[in-house]
């Protein structure tokens, strides 16, 4: 079936050549990472998680979103669904590299990595979370591999991938449960010490992965003749509108105990991101941003006269992934350090190099995704002729 | 991973065998011992197996050690500079003046060291005393728990230690730490270390790093460097132990500790 | 043959490929490495010996340099006792340099030949080399 990936259009392959090319320029500044160290970053002793763990956050939940196609196709036999599902799980598939990327380019001594496995330590989360990922990479291979491949030969999937799909909804819910728990079980950084953290990292997944799933079907079907269907679109954005209000909905519950509560430390880092604290108000302007889409994004998502119209949708998914990126892919993390042990703050900006190793690893990801595509897409469009 | 004992004595046994006769005919030599420290006769009369790793017999041994900072008797800028520079200069601390600078034991002014006990009104001599700070060494460390690697760890006598050669510099415990004791070297930390002292080693880029309690020392059977620079201002001994000086001077003064409300039990004390 | 030049080019380029090793090192003398231990320290020794047989030490060097960094680092037993009943200090710095104080050519030489980089040295802080041409 891969052989698929190496036939294609002459635009496919300018794209790819483009990914590989691209992807160059940003090892070059990996390599200099390398050499020089994590010194090349924005991140400092007080701030010592950025860009790259904020990216990884964020993916965790990409990743996991495919449970959102697999719950109403596979445990409600929402047939709408057939045609967009290979799609979510390669997706998930491409999230998940990229996570495990991102790990590894903030790594100090990346040559170092197998440790994690030849002294596992049953008592960090972070064992637990390189286990939950790997997992789901592999099922979520197993699971889209077989069907696709089922599919090709015309033939009903094999008897033992059900209960794998039904196991991989669980998983699903577990990489981001666990991914927050990384978080939300530190003492000492009250931003992340909360309850709510893996409920607020579920809706926020289940918003935007699917929002980048439809904005990035949009794209392909400009290129590709096969479709996933407008009943699919709309139940999904559905799902996205359901999933952004409970997102925002959790963040305003933070809120209200950080500011009802009075308690310093509860509203020091919402001080920090919304108004600025000490002065330091650098990431105040894409705060208000960030809010300012998501009331955008609610606002076409919610009437479904709005959501119905591809191109009010692709504005509301738009605003909504720039949205949860603000929120979940960057100030989560450098407001978390603040303010720091010593009620001091700092403030935490990436360097041009971290940000082109981000767009490398992302440029990974979406030749990942590309392949994977280009293979079911030809498989799909074969299946249809 | 230690290395299987009975393999190694096997390595050993086989191919020590020979060579035992023709040194034992050839004499001893004293030249191996010129650098060894401890005592000899104590480690014959405990009649160890021979290809096994001892303690050493002078080691300083406590059940939780544990440290008294009396920050009444820190009264010059020599006071502490006393105690910071000799723990620079043994560990070999690199002087980074950014923001990736490293640190094991520093001072910071009592509101940035203690937050949440500190008011506005209070005495005027406290608020502007600066407070040594240094690893806690934390009786239920949040480092150790979420370390990945078991690159930190928590030792018999309750020191929390790093392991340089494990470490994989993805500072889950910097964010654990929630008393901003961990640095993480950004980049080589050699070409800023001013003079290296050749006895310990320096760390290598991409590990984190903070202060042992002089582990290293205390099993040679020396106390912390800072200690013993301080000039009676920083009382190290066991916590377990009732009569042990650090026990004696918490029963006797008023102390406080960092951030006790997180309940990680921390071993630096501070008399005010 | 169907494709008979895309073959044949895709063959060449493979061997060109798999015998990389054997063009980059053509003639290019194969020394045998040859470690010194003329030390100043070794030199006042009456019977030349290592903590362990020459042999030993030679197959198990690594092994037991592991051995001891996760007894002193993680154990914290710091002395070693030889299969000769002989103590020692656990330690890169106070045992080993202090004889092989030539890491140049003691340590480097075979280490080199078997084109292995470890990486004690990042941390470990290498002898002084004056010490062993005896300027100390």
């Amino acid at each position: 079936m891969i052989e698929k990936a190496f036939y294609g259009s002459k635009k496919y392959w300018i794209w790819v050549a483009f990914l590989l090319a691209f992807l160059g320029v940003c090892f070059h500044f990996y390599l200099l990472q390398l050499r020089e160290g994590l010194t090349i970053t924005g991140m400092s002793r007080n701030v010592s998680w950025g860009l790259y763990i904020a990216q990884f956050t964020y993916l965790v939940g990409v990743a996991a979103s495919a449970v959102m196609l697999v719950i109403p196709y596979y445990l409600h036999h929402y047939k709408a669904f057939s045609r967009m599902m290979i799609l979510g799980e390669f997706m998930a598939i491409a999230a998940v590299s990229m996570c495990m990327l991102f790990i590894f380019v903030d790594l100090g001594q990346p040559m170092r990595v197998m440790n994690v496995i030849l002294y596992p330590q049953l008592h960090s989360v972070m064992f637990w979370d390189m286990s939950v990922l790997s997992g789901y990479l592999v099922l979520n291979l197993l699971i889209g591999w077989t069907t696709l491949e089922a599919e090709r030969k015309d033939a009903p999937p094999p008897s033992w991938v059900k209960p794998l799909i039904y196991l991989s909804v669980v998983w699903a819910i577990s990489i981001h449960t666990v991914t927050a728990f990384l978080y939300a079980g530190l003492p000492g950084r009250p931003y992340w010490l909360s309850a709510i953290m893996a409920a607020r990292f579920l809706a926020g997944a289940f918003c935007s992965g699917p929002a980048i799933l439809l904005l990035l079907v949009f794209f392909v079907q400009k290129f590709v003749k096969y479709r996933v269907g407008d009943e699919a679109i709309k139940a999904l954005s559905k799902i996205v509108a359901y999933a952004m209000s409970a997102n925002v909905f959790f963040l305003l519950l933070e809120i209200f105990t950080a500011f009802y509560s009075r308690i310093p430390d509860d509203m020091n880092a919402f001080r920090y991101l919304f108004v600025g604290l000490d002065g330091h108000t650098a990431l105040v302007p894409a705060m208000w941003v960030s809010a300012g889409l998501s009331i955008v994004s609610l606002a076409l998502l919610i009437p479904p006269q709005f959501r119905d119209n591809t191109k009010l949708l692709t504005i509301a998914l738009v605003s909504l992934v720039v949205a949860t990126w603000i929120d979940k892919g960057f100030s989560l993390i450098a407001a978390g350090f603040v303010p720091n042990p010593f009620d001091r703050v700092s403030v935490y900006l990436p360097t041009f190099p971290e940000v082109m190793i981000a767009l490398g690893v992302y440029t990974i990801g979406l030749l990942i995704l590309t392949i994977l595509w280009k293979v079911a897409l030809s498989v799909k469009e074969k299946s249809i002729a | 991973m230690d290395i299987d004992k009975r393999k190694f004595l096997k390595l050993v046994g086989v191919s020590g065998a020979l060579w035992v006769g023709s040194r034992l005919a050839g004499g001893l030599s004293s030249v191996f011992n010129i650098r060894d420290r401890f005592d000899k006769q104590a480690l014959a009369d405990a009649g160890y197996e021979v290809g096994t790793m001892v303690p050493d017999p002078g080691e300083l041994k406590a059940k939780q050690w544990a440290m008294a900072i009396d920050v009444r008797q820190f009264k010059t800028p020599e006071d502490y500079t006393r105690c910071i520079q000799a723990c620079d200069k043994i560990h070999n601390i690199p002087d980074i003046t950014t923001q990736q600078d490293i640190k094991w034991i520093w001072e910071e002014p009592y509101s940035a060291a203690f937050p949440e006990q500190h008011n506005q009104y209070m005495e005027a001599a406290l608020k502007s005393t600066p407070i040594l700070l240094l690893c806690n060494q934390c009786e239920f460390p949040p480092c150790v728990r979420v370390c990945p690697t078991g690159a930190t760890f928590k030792r018999q006598d309750g020191i929390v230690m790093m392991d340089y050669h494990r470490c994989i510099g993805c500072r889950y415990c910097m964010a654990a730490c929630p008393y901003g004791s961990r640095s993480f070297n950004f980049k080589d930390p050699r070409p800023y270390i001013k003079k290296i002292d050749p006895a310990y080693p320096t760390r290598t880029k991409g590990v984190v790093e903070k202060c042992d309690f002089c582990a290293e020392r205390l099993d040679q059977g020396l106390m912390p460097a800072c200690v013993e620079a301080s000039k009676g201002a920083l009382i190290f001994g066991d916590l377990r132990d009732p009569d042990s000086d650090v026990r004696k001077v918490l029963s006797t003064n008023f102390s406080i500790r960092r951030k006790p409300e997180l309940g990680t039990q921390p071993n630096v004390f501070y008399i005010l | 043959m169907y494709n008979s030049g895309k073959i044949i080019t895709g063959l060449v380029l493979f061997l060109g490929v798999v015998t990389m090793p054997f063009w980059f090192n053509i003639g290019k003398a194969d020394v045998k490495p040859d470690p010194s231990l003329d030390t100043p320290v070794i030199r006042q020794m009456k019977v030349k010996h290592c903590i362990e047989s020459k042999q030993f030490m030679i197959d198990n060097h690594m092994e037991l340099l592991n051995a001891w960094r996760n007894a002193v680092v993680r154990n914290n037993k710091t002395i070693y006792v030889s299969t000769a009943g002989q103590y020692f200090t656990m330690s890169l710095e106070d045992t080993c340099f202090h004889c092989h104080s030539n890491e140049k050519q003691f340590c480097d030489q075979c280490h080199t030949y078997a084109n292995i980089q470890p990486y004690c040295w990042e941390c470990h802080v290498k002898p002084v080399e004056e010490a062993a041409n005896g300027h100390r």
